[in-house]
């Protein structure tokens, strides 16, 4: 067990070292000061910034929990930018109206933005099941097509406010209020961070304890198989699709609810991409994932000090979480070729002196 | 969502009718499509739908989307599929920025492709060399590669003059190909408004002023690419890697050097896209500059079918509506509408024709749709007319699955011994 573990932890290990020396010869390259990089990087951080780090964590969580669903099985869901776009404008222009009172605005708005996030995820379910489009094509595409329909919508009904077109702004007393959980931090906690773990413990016992999940899983490790032990695999597609999206849908509320109170054109952008690579790095499980999201978020947080600190500019960081992402997945592809051959070596071991005694009655 | 279905059906398989078929060429479908913008243009009397130089921006707009095609199309005949183009197009922005500027702009475009290249390499080490997903990889560099350009940016452009942490200052372009004589007697032509006549002269104009030397080059890339995927004997192990790579090994072909071949020059013509966007384009780089185009090129590889006449068709489509929209406003697309709803008439008449029912029973409805549309509006907003490239590509997936056939083995694992 404890061999698993190690074996496991071992290629995020390597390559996260990997990527910080990868990230400090270019900083050398570029006649930056790699000690004061580590010591920036590397500082304890202040109280509101471990409150920033938690904010930021938790939204990338259920970005890539979104993500991950669809790689459980197989399945590219590229869309979660645009999923979670889709979901959290129609949030906001509902919540906008102020038909209803207080939580209740915010229950419907929890219904419409899961419903818009899994429909517009449906589409490229529907399309792969229907039509044989790959879902990766297909959810690229719809990112854009969010990008643009948010944007018109936006500016047919939208308001202008300073430089950015915004929905009308939530009601008061539909405000998810922060938690004070850091002592001394003059920031909040979102109050739907909760949100992620609810997401986080909902995908863990799904996946592994229902039948659905085991389903969802049989037919990402193999359809063939699938197929053959009576699962409709085409539904899964659909069904996962509409979690996926769902899920995606999330991402955006704790923002909303708790930050911004408005869809504009400045809502903050490229989480969907984001929480790939934090799926990728946690290797779809949960608490790898929740691992993933705390480093990136702590990566971007420091790195906002580094231009202050180390004169050295903070976009270094995601040249590091890039090369993070890409080590990591090359070194999960080495690490399980290894094992492979390992097992076949043993295998073939223990069945050797089994051949040679048959032959020898024969 | 019902949104979602509304926003899709008007645009619903406009392209159709320019899919590439076997039995008509490329050249008639672009000779009938030239003929019925001129008339839209005759009784719109929008002249902008095809003058000089909207032709003009729209070629500008064209080449980057036709290049990044051309690198993904590249990239996935060997059987490698490249998201990643996106990223390796990034990576040319911030090379032909850096050496665009304080080298030359010849030196840009080397430095484009060479940055491109280096995306390229990181794609075919992790996808053929490791065997990790395609799809994976790429992802992972559009990621790295956002962050590596704006750094050097901060790095390499900081207190310029003109330039700033996410910009460069304007950068020289390459040489024009210029025909003053001819450019200026098409002009004249083009004044008189006359049927056809005058559209073929704004042609003849878009290309003897003002032509970048770098979209030349682009051309005769896309036509030698034809010639060697298709026409030598490197091409046609080239593709047979993408389509069936155990087939390839038996026959003795070294499957990873081409595929490592084809993503490294497939790096090298996205990172080429980007610096045409840099050089040619904007003048300039700056943060976020690809804008997308490297998936639009995705698609209009996809939109073409997995060929060069096709892409070509695509990326032309999607910079002309692009370039239109940026030039002439929504009024201009507005016209194009007409020549959608004619051309979707036509081919659900020919459909119903030909006996099949239902889809020529769509296509007639969304003819009329679109009629209705141009009829009932004055002009397509901006938003729209961005989002007609993905749309497009979509139905067409959709609507046109069967006729489309991407290579036989793209995106899937090899190692080398499977053969058996």
């Amino acid at each position: 067990m404890l061999k698993r573990v190690l074996v496991g932890a071992a290629a995020p290990v390597l390559a996260l070292v990997l990527a910080l020396v990868i990230t400090m010869v270019i900083l050398l390259l570029a006649g930056n000061s790699v000690s004061a990089f580590l010591t920036t990087l590397f500082s304890a951080p202040a109280p509101r910034n471990l409150v920033n780090i938690i904010n930021n964590a938790s939204v990338l969580y259920l970005s890539a929990l979104a993500a991950a669903i669809g790689f459980r099985m197989n399945l590219f869901n590229i869309g979660v930018e645009g999923q979670y776009r889709v979901a959290v404008f129609a949030a906001a222009a509902f919540c906008g109206q102020n038909v209803l009172p207080g939580v209740l605005n915010v229950i419907a708005a929890f219904v419409i933005a899961i419903a818009a996030g899994a429909g517009w995820a449906a589409i490229a379910g529907v399309l792969k099941v229907t039509r044989g489009v790959s879902e990766v094509i297909s959810t690229i595409m719809l990112n854009a097509i969010a990008v643009s329909l948010t944007a018109y919508f936006l500016r047919k009904w939208g308001l202008t406010v300073g430089n950015s077109l915004q929905t009308r702004s939530v009601p008061h007393d539909s405000w998810v209020p922060g938690l004070d959980l850091i002592p001394g931090a003059p920031n909040q906690i979102l109050g739907l961070s909760v949100l992620a773990l609810i997401a986080g413990i909902g995908y863990a016992v799904v996946l592994n304890r229902t039948r659905f999940g085991f389903e969802l899983r049989a037919t990402g490790a193999s359809a063939t198989a699938a197929v053959a032990s009576g699962i409709d695999v085409r539904r899964m597609v659909v069904y996962a699709m509409l979690l996926s999206g769902g899920v995606a849908a999330l991402v955006g509320l704790p923002l909303l609810f708790g930050d911004t109170h408005s869809y504009s054109t400045t809502f903050q952008a490229g989480l969907g991409f984001s929480g790939i690579a934090v799926a990728l790095l946690g290797r779809n499980h949960p608490l790898g994932i929740a691992a993933g999201a705390l480093l990136f978020a702590y990566l971007t947080e420091q790195s906002s000090l580094l231009e202050i600190d180390a004169g050295i500019s903070n976009d270094i960081v995601s040249i590091t979480q890039g090369v993070l992402v890409l080590s990591v997945v090359v070194a999960y592809a080495v690490v399980g070729r290894y094992r492979r051959a390992a097992e076949q070596r043993s295998v073939a071991e223990q069945l050797a002196p089994a051949d040679a005694r048959t032959e020898a009655v024969a | 969502m019902t949104i979602a279905n509304d926003a899709l059906t008007p645009e619903r398989a406009a392209p159709a009718p320019r899919r590439r078929t076997r039995r008509v060429p490329i050249w008639a479908w672009l000779l009938v499509a030239f003929v019925l913008v001129s008339f839209a243009r005759v009784i719109t009397g929008s002249d902008e739908l095809d003058s000089a130089g909207t032709l003009r921006e729209a070629i500008v707009a064209t080449v980057p989307i036709m290049l990044a095609a051309l690198a993904g199309l590249w990239s996935e005949r060997a059987g490698v599929v490249n998201i990643g183009l996106e990223g390796m197009m990034i990576l040319g922005t911030i090379g032909a920025g850096y050496f665009g500027y304080f080298y030359g702009p010849w030196q840009g475009v080397i430095a484009a492709m060479i940055f491109g290249a280096i995306g390229g390499a990181l794609h075919a080490l992790a996808t053929v060399v490791f065997n990790v997903d395609h799809i994976v990889s790429g992802v992972a560099i559009n990621i790295m590669a956002v962050g590596v350009a704006a750094f050097l940016a901060d790095t390499w452009f900081s207190g310029l003059q003109g330039g700033g942490p996410t910009q460069s200052p304007p950068i020289d372009p390459p040489a024009q190909v210029e025909l003053a004589g001819v450019a200026d007697w098409a002009k004249t032509v083009e004044d008189k408004h006359w049927f056809v006549v005058s559209d073929l002269a704004s042609v003849l104009g878009a290309l003897t002023r003002d032509l970048s030397s770098l979209t030349v080059l682009a051309l005769i890339m896309v036509v030698a690419t034809y010639y060697l995927l298709w026409r030598t004997s490197f091409g046609l192990r080239l593709r047979s890697c993408g389509e069936s790579p155990q087939a390839a090994e038996t026959l003795g072909v070294d499957v990873y050097r081409f595929k490592i071949v084809a993503v490294l020059v497939s790096g090298a013509i996205a990172g080429l896209a980007g610096g045409f966007i840099v050089l040619v384009g904007a003048g300039l780089y700056q943060n976020g500059i690809t804008g997308g185009r490297g998936y639009i090129g995705l698609a209009a590889m996809i939109f073409g079918n997995w060929r060069t006449g096709g892409l070509l068709i695509g990326s032309a489509l999607f910079g002309y509506t692009d370039a239109l929209q940026l030039r002439a406003g929504g009024g201009a697309v507005h016209a194009l509408l007409i020549v959608v709803a004619i051309v979707l008439l036509v081919y659900g008449i020919y459909l119903l024709r030909r006996g099949s029912r239902r889809p020529g029973v769509i296509t007639v409805v969304a003819a009329v749709l679109f009629a209705a549309w141009f009829f009932l509006t004055d002009e397509v907003p901006a938003d729209f007319t961005r989002m007609t490239p993905y749309v497009a590509t979509l139905f067409v997936l959709a609507f046109a699955a069967q006729r489309l056939r991407m290579p036989a083995a793209d995106g899937l694992g090899y190692r080398k011994g499977e053969a058996g």
